[in-house]
């Protein structure tokens, strides 16, 4: 499998229990592990309910919309792929459905620009709490990531 | 209860550059050397081992090298710098059982001259790297940038007390020789002005890159008082891996700002015989600055989100509240994955410090916060 796109960026290396999250992502749905048994979410996926013990997994349909919990801007000393991007926001968003499921993406300025350059948003445009949609985008064609477009008003 | 029954009565560093010649194998052997030629001890009389699980030396090498007796205790702790004071809180609980009688503890690193750990693509760990590096979370600098940003909007702290805790360091490391940053002072405007790293995080707001090794001597208190050196207690030890803790990408549970130091605080606290009012003097793990206000809510020091408040007013100076890091810290003496902090806190004790605290004669000591995490109290 490939560890990087053509550009130079890494892709997501999934563990075993990653590897649903990444296969939905590929269909443009966003899915959280839940415990089929107690119906508790958890991030990120594992083998085992920390509450309940059960095994059982199910991998529940998300809505895409959470809010900016934080976020950093990155400057160099990067990997040289990073570095031509720099400086660029990463966001960590808190889902809708459980704020303690936070997810980690780069920033668009618009659902319907899920190619948007890692820069589309001005770094002085975001605030904590801010309201973001997931967006999809196929960075090869084997490889889909979530972006989060930060939605306006 | 390992209450005050063991003490380190040995200490000894390479120097610290950005770039030493020699191997971390020569370095590590060298430190352990000077250590038990501090303590008094034979080589050979060391029958216990303890270091860090991303040390390059192993015990099989060290050993032979320093001329080590038959060995009956050996230990790693991993995490990184979450791994420091546990590898002194392990040879301690060692010694006190009875399963060994002399134990070394050692770090050598040339993380200066060395490559950045994050710039290796091929060694990324599934778990979490998928869920941070494809999205730019590259280093410990942003993830922890991360938490630094919420911290801020949370509580309202600012640069200014990000700062508060640069500078410290920087005052301390000015005092003492051994220090890469011995003689480069810092202000608020070389550090308003810095280049970012991952904003909110500045230059300044990261540790050094350095080469150098470190290493203490661990005995029983009854041998330590024979010793050259006057003892320094282990008066408690703690290790705290929290529940639902993620390690540094700490994103997924209810208060990621409430880290490890919080766990190992509640069982170092628990088994002492004073609690942090008393501290005279503390080591806090400094990778970045803002760890030290999150440690100095953990480790009881002010209430939550009172941790950048607490760095004003000088009270993280000499004279202040809770001096600390008073050689410098990873910050600005050099950065050993916090075993330079170990060893300061013992020079404190000892009333050798290039910046003594007067008459101090209790010290925190803890490892990294934001990854399963230790700690020691240090007392005379």
């Amino acid at each position: 499998m490939d560890t990087m796109t053509a550009e130079g960026l890494l892709l997501p290396w999934p563990d075993d229990d990653g590897e649903p999250f990444w296969d939905y992502a590929r269909r443009g749905e966003l899915r959280v592990q839940a415990c089929a048994d107690c119906g508790r979410l958890r991030f990120p996926p594992r083998p085992c309910c920390p509450h309940c013990g059960s095994f059982e997994e199910e991998w529940r349909l998300m809505s895409g919309r959470g809010r900016l919990w934080s976020y950093v801007v990155a400057h160099p000393p990067l990997l040289p792929a990073y570095a031509e991007r720099a400086p660029y926001p990463v966001a960590l968003v808190e889902l809708e459905e459980d704020p303690r499921i936070r997810l980690v993406g780069t920033l668009t300025n618009s659902v319907r620009r899920p190619n948007a350059p890692w820069n589309a948003v001005p770094p002085q445009r975001l605030r904590i709490g801010a309201p973001v949609q997931a967006v999809f985008q196929a960075v090869t064609p084997e490889v889909t990531v979530v972006r989060w477009a930060l939605c306006s008003g | 209860m390992l209450r005050d029954r063991t003490a380190i009565v040995g200490i000894g560093q390479t120097r610290f550059a950005k770039h030493l010649e020699e191997s971390e194998k020569a370095l590590a052997c060298r430190a352990v050397l000077a250590a038990l030629e501090d303590a008094g001890i034979e080589p050979h009389e060391v029958d216990a081992l303890a270091s860090y699980t991303m040390e390059e030396t192993d015990e099989v090498e060290l050993a032979k090298a320093i001329g080590a007796g038959d060995v009956t205790f050996f230990s790693r702790i991993g995490f990184g710098g979450g791994g420091s004071c546990a590898t002194v809180a392990h040879l301690a609980m060692a010694v006190a059982t009875g399963q060994a009688s002399v134990g070394v503890a050692w770090r050598s690193r040339k993380r200066g001259s060395g490559r950045r750990p994050w710039t290796n693509t091929a060694q990324q760990l599934p778990t979490p790297a998928q869920w941070t590096r494809p999205f730019g979370l590259l280093r410990p600098a942003d993830e922890i940038g991360m938490l630094a940003r919420r911290y801020m909007h949370e509580f309202g702290a600012t640069r200014d007390h990000l700062f508060n805790v640069a500078l410290a360091c920087r005052n301390r490391a000015n005092q003492n020789p051994a220090a890469i940053m011995y003689e480069r002072p810092l202000t608020r405007e070389m550090y308003m002005d810095a280049r970012w790293i991952s904003e909110p995080l500045c230059l300044y707001d990261n540790c050094l890159e350095t080469d150098g090794a470190l290493a203490c001597v661990i005995v029983g208190a009854e041998r330590a008082r024979d010793c050259r050196q006057r003892p320094v207690y282990l008066h408690s030890v703690a290790q705290g891996l929290p529940a639902q803790h993620h390690g540094m990408v700490n994103y997924w549970n209810d208060d990621p700002l409430t880290g490890p130091a919080w766990t190992a605080a509640r069982q170092l606290w628990k088994t002492a015989d004073f609690g942090p009012a008393d501290v005279d003097v503390a080591q806090i793990y400094d990778a970045f600055t803002p760890l030290i206000p999150l440690s100095l809510e953990g480790y009881g020091f002010c209430g939550r989100g009172e941790g950048a408040s607490f760095t004003e007013g000088g009270a993280l100076e000499l004279g202040g509240r809770l001096p600390i890091n008073t050689g410098g810290g990873g910050l600005s003496e050099g950065y050993v994955h916090g075993f330079n902090l170990i060893n300061e806190g013992v020079k404190q004790l000892r009333g050798v410090s290039t910046a003594q605290v007067p008459d101090a004669a209790t010290c925190l000591v803890t490892a990294g916060e934001g990854v399963p995490t230790s700690a020691v109290l240090l007392r005379t």
